[in-house]
This record gives structure tokens, sequence and C-alpha cells, in this order.
């Protein structure tokens, strides 16, 4: 029986481990075919940050890692529409994510779904697990 | 004293920008790196804090601000700087007091 498992993200990259941590965990969580959902609250929202460059600082860009979830079955990002706001950002500064659908001919769809607070609360409710990062 | 601030917090994670803001004095300058950029960011609280201070010099780090892909969004009149211009700032201040 897959559990629904919740990744909550609420920190920026780069200044801290979580964001990269949060998603090595996501990646090795794959494999165990749960029901896998990511949410993007807070600075948590500038992980997927469009134009990344960490040539500068001498760190691992790993924001390109974000476009590889859809190929883990990982179609579930729900970023909230408050924290975007209140940081100036709209869903074009984010990069653009995707999966392809094997039940519709491997249509491409989005994997960002842009939810307000509210909207966020029920889908945190909803889960089994939530991992906090 | 002229002083150089650095702050290098997301004013949005913690209140180190609004006290450093709060604190300096009229002809110091705040230098935003780490993830402090964010504070320069169009369309937030904070870049709005920058514009209406008065007499504060205000720089941000700008190989963090393109690590984060915000180095676009930065609000207008900011300075930005590289590391050799953040050599530049701390010679040219008296001293530097870096916020944690």
């Amino acid at each position: 029986m897959a559990k629904k498992f919740m990744y909550l993200n609420r920190k920026a990259p780069y200044g801290s481990i979580y964001a990269l941590e949060s998603l090595e965990v996501v990646l090795i969580g794959a494999a165990f075919e749960q029901d896998v959902s990511l949410a993007f609250i807070g600075d948590g929202v500038y992980q997927l940050t469009k134009g990344q460059n960490t040539d500068g600082v001498g760190m691992k860009n790993f924001s390109p890692t974000y476009a590889a979830l859809g190929d883990y079955d990982i179609n579930k990002i729900y970023v909230e529409k408050e924290s975007l706001e209140e940081r100036g950002l709209t869903l074009d500064d984010l990069q653009h994510l995707v999966w392809e659908d094997e039940d519709d001919d491997w249509a491409e769809k989005d994997s960002i779904r842009l939810v307000s607070r509210a909207e966020m609360a029920d889908i945190l409710d909803e889960q089994d697990v939530t991992l906090s990062f | 004293m002229a002083t150089l601030h650095t702050v290098n917090k997301s004013p949005f994670e913690s209140a180190t920008f609004e006290t450093c803001l709060g604190l300096a004095k009229s002809g110091s300058t705040i230098l935003l790196i780490e993830d402090g950029i964010y504070a320069a960011t169009q369309g937030t609280k904070a870049a709005e804090a920058i514009n209406n201070a008065e007499g504060i010099n205000f720089a941000v780090l700008g190989p963090d601000a393109q690590a984060r892909g915000v180095d676009s969004k930065l609000a207008d009149g900011i300075k930005v700087v590289d590391y050799d211009g953040f050599v530049d700032l701390v010679a040219e201040h008296d001293k530097v007091q870096a916020w944690l």
C-alpha cells in the first residue's frame, strides 16, 4: 500500500544544505514507489528559480536536477502563490518543470501546480508522511 | 566611523537585515551576501526599505545573486560588486561588522 509522502521545502538554496539534502532524499525515496509530492513554501520557492549560475561561488548548481524529477514519476510539485508574491516572483521566474504521461500517449504535462495557502493546508493535511526541510 | 555591514540571511527567514538597517548609521554601507541578497530583489518589502533608507549605501555580491538566479531581479540603483569589489569596500571603510 503506497503511502502519501510529502517533501516540504522551506529554505533557499546554497545558503544552507537543506535544499540539496531534500533533493537527495527525494531521489533516493523515488525508488520505493510511494505517492510522492513536493511542496515549496516560504524561501523554498527560491530553489526553483531559473537561470541559477554558481560559477562565481564555487558551489555545485543542483537546480537542473529538479527537471529530472518527472523521469522519476514525481509530478506533483506544489508552489504556494502567496510565497511567490511576497518575494516579487511569478511562475515565469521559475523553471518550467514537466513530466510525460504514459497513459496519455506520453503527452508532456506541467509538474508545477500553483496553489493558494489554503489549498496548501489541505494538501499537507492529506499526507501520510511529511518530511520538512 | 564608516562601517561596512555584511548581511548573509534572507530577510524572510530572519530579522537580521531589518535589525542591521535599523542600527546602521548614515555613511555606512550594507553589503548583502549569500541569502542576504534576496533583500535587494524587486517587489519585496526589504527592497522597499532599501529604497526608503537615506544616507546608507547598499551593495550586493553579484556572484551570490547569479548563483540564486535573481541577478536580473535586483532593484534599480543597487550597486553590484564582485569579490574584488568586496575587498575594495572593506578597504574603504573603517571597520567591518559581519551580521550572522
